[in-house]
């Protein structure tokens, strides 16, 4: 922790010189490309300003046949949105449930197994991101590794793949680790004397875990929801390769657009993206300020 | 008196190292009770036994007539002052004091009142809505006072509270703790390795080393009447002689025989004798019952430190009088500044200033010191480290 009366100590003259190549490093690749995205959004092909790319993702409508194969009309993107936020909230949340407790009992096992954990859990972060997606596919197909396995054990088949399970699967297995690291990190740091008092002032274990551990990881737990939040609301690979395509995401939206060469509404897609995260965050970061004062 | 706490047969091993052998402890009601001893004397670890976070390998723990050994710390009555605090760093003032009363869900009027009366009582009003982390050691030690007798606690524990105060804070927290204890009544159990905060505060003092209580009495007692060599040396300064009782009221050391007040320890007995060494008289060569030779001076203000050579024993004298190095003095002894102990394990460890000089003295406390501090820089979660203003700088 900070010590928030600390001096603000002014950078030297060294220090902004090192820091110049990171600077022109992310004006060049963070702040002109986001730049481009806002001028895409905003033009057409003629590039003369309009706001109708954006007003497209509000009010464009498709029709589409349920289960019972009754047509009806939905608004195309705002459905794609919805699914891709459910689809993302229900992945982080799982992240959660799981990486927590599990950030917890390594932060309080021997050094040596934490280090061991830790490794574990990063190894698969080695390998490339499509061929871990792949993997899942041989796994989760129908004829895959694991209904070779429920058949050997003479157990019902599931169909899997080409479901919402399979990408929910996908999005948790190449997330989790960005979800325990961060919270992992903070419970390693944090003063056990102060569980102690807890304990000491009349909390049972669920007290202290409630009003201690619990408010002191928050910073850890709101890097971790963003980090898996933020990939899997707009990843397009996972849903195409174990959704089998039929989840159509935002993520595959706007590459959808922008191999169809519609780079203007591809930008605007991405361009409303980001500011509905940005807002998310804010919000985030200000309830959890908040809570940090009170 | 009332027994509140009682200790018995307690023993606790780690990792095989025996860290408490046997303590057999009475603590009263509306005491204030010291456990006083050199680190890794077990002192904090009987606190922590107490306080339920150590269970006792053997032995029992009675609280107010009923065993306790099984009861978490949650749902015992004491409240604990952690050596370094450990305020909540997301809570303010106002609510790391209400925190055990939030817990029992105290109705919202009542915990208002209460923290209100509290940080009235440690002088902290009007800081209720500070961040912990922006005040200064003195201040956090108070809230942790507070936070820790808001619960009303039959028995307030306090691992070296005043360890990383100044000494001057250090000295106005002893008073207050002090005035606390009396104001509130409520059993204060203290630990630590400063003999001087032990004296001043306490009603009782248990000296331990390696594990074992040495003695328990009040500081007048365990100053005049130390039991063994052991607490003759941590308390105070002593000369600590090899000596053998002739009779009652006689004994021999220093190739001398004096008389002295005590009995009962039969004729011709090997004993330790303790001097203080402001009980020591410097009188003309002549007249001393004892002659030496003055090998080092050290000017204290109050008084000057000496050390005397007596046959090959340095003796330590405190005196107001000058003499200078290389003189020859003789040192008389009155027969009630002589006190006698059986001999101990002890016997023979200490007392013996010949290798004493004020420079080495200091050394080795630096060094205990910077060992701890090192000790704490392994463990780096600390919240709120205290200001570097008001580090450790006795000595």
């Amino acid at each position: 922790m900070k010590n928030p009366n600390a001096v603000r100590r002014r950078s030297t003259r060294i220090e902004r010189f090192c820091l110049g190549p990171y600077s022109a490093w992310a004006v060049l690749f963070i702040v002109v490309p986001l730049l481009f995205v806002a001028y895409y959004a905003f033009t057409d092909n003629s590039f003369h300003f309009t706001t109708a790319n954006i007003t497209r993702f509000f009010t464009a409508t498709s029709s589409v046949t349920d289960e019972t194969g009754a047509a009806r009309e939905v608004h195309t993107y705002l459905l794609i949105f919805g699914r891709s936020l459910k689809l993302a909230v229900i992945s982080t949340v799982l992240c959660l449930l799981m990486g927590y407790p599990a950030a917890y009992i390594i932060a309080r096992a021997p050094a040596r197994t934490q280090k061991i954990m830790i490794t574990l859990i990063m190894i698969p972060m080695w390998m490339n991101f499509l061929i871990r997606t792949y993997a899942w596919m041989t796994i989760l197909q129908d004829t895959g590794i694991l209904n070779s396995f429920l058949s050997a054990l003479h157990l019902r088949r599931v169909h899997i793949i080409g479901t919402e399970s399979a990408v929910v699967i996908g999005m948790v297995y190449d997330y989790f680790p960005y979800m325990i690291l961060p919270i992992y990190s903070v419970m390693a740091k944090m003063d056990l004397k102060l569980l102690e008092a807890a304990r000491d002032l009349g909390c049972n274990g669920f007290g202290v875990l409630r009003r201690v551990i619990w408010p002191l990881s928050l910073p850890g737990v709101i890097s971790g929801v963003t980090m898996v939040l933020i990939p899997s609301i707009s990843t397009f690979y996972i849903s195409q390769k174990l959704g089998n395509g039929k989840f159509y995401l935002i993520g595959d939206a706007i590459e959808g657009q922008y191999v169809a060469n519609n780079l203007h509404f591809a930008a605007a897609i991405a361009f409303i993206l980001m500011v509905i995260l940005l807002a998310a965050m804010a919000f985030m970061q200000r309830g959890a300020n908040k809570k940090a004062m009170a | 008196m009332n027994k509140i706490i009682e200790l018995k047969n307690v023993t606790k091993s780690f990792d095989g190292q025996v860290v408490l052998d046997n303590i057999n402890l009475y603590i009263y009601d509306n005491e204030f009770l010291t456990l006083l001893g050199p680190s890794g004397c077990g002192k904090t670890t009987t606190l922590r036994i107490i306080a339920g976070f150590e269970t006792a390998d053997e032995g029992d723990v009675i609280f107010m007539g009923e065993n306790i050994n099984a009861v978490p710390p949650h749902k015992r009555n004491v409240n604990t002052v952690f050596q370094r605090y450990a305020l909540f760093p997301h809570l303010n003032v106002f609510e790391n004091v209400a925190f055990p009363l939030r817990e029992k869900r105290v109705p919202k009027a009542e915990i208002e009142s209460r923290v209100t009366e509290m940080l009235h009582l440690v002088a902290l009003t009007g800081f209720e809505k500070r961040s912990v982390t922006s005040l200064s050691g003195g201040q956090q030690q108070r809230v942790a006072i507070a936070r820790a007798l808001v619960n009303n606690p039959k028995v307030l524990l306090l691992d070296e509270p005043l360890a990383a105060l100044d000494l001057k804070l250090r000295k106005d927290m002893q008073q207050e703790l002090k005035k606390i204890q009396k104001a509130t009544g409520i059993t204060f159990i203290f630990v630590t390795h400063d003999q001087e905060e032990a004296l001043s505060m306490s009603d009782t003092v248990v000296v331990m080393s390696e594990g074992r209580i040495q003695q328990i009495g009040t500081p007048v007692d365990i100053y005049n009447e130390p039991k063994n060599a052991f607490v003759a040396d941590f308390i105070g300064e002593s000369n600590i002689l090899d000596g053998v009782m002739l009779d009652d009221r006689k004994v021999s050391f220093a190739g001398h025989v004096f008389d002295c007040v005590d009995t009962g320890f039969g004729k011709r007995t090997p004993v330790d004798v303790v001097v203080r060494p402001e009980d020591v008289d410097i009188v003309p060569e002549a007249k001393g019952m004892l002659r030496g030779v003055v090998t080092a001076v050290t000017f204290l203000g109050v008084y000057y430190e000496i050390i005397v050579d007596i046959k090959g024993f340095k003796w330590m004298i405190q005196t107001t009088d000058f003499v200078d190095v290389d003189e020859h003095i003789g040192l008389s002894i009155e027969p009630d500044a002589i006190h006698i102990m059986a001999k101990s394990e002890y016997s023979g460890m200490f007392g013996d200033y010949s290798s004493f000089s004020m420079e080495m003295d200091e050394i080795g406390e630096l060094e205990e010191e910077q060992l701890e501090e090192l000790g704490e820089l392994v463990d780096p979660d600390e919240p709120a480290e205290a200001p570097a203003a008001e580090s450790e700088t006795d000595a």
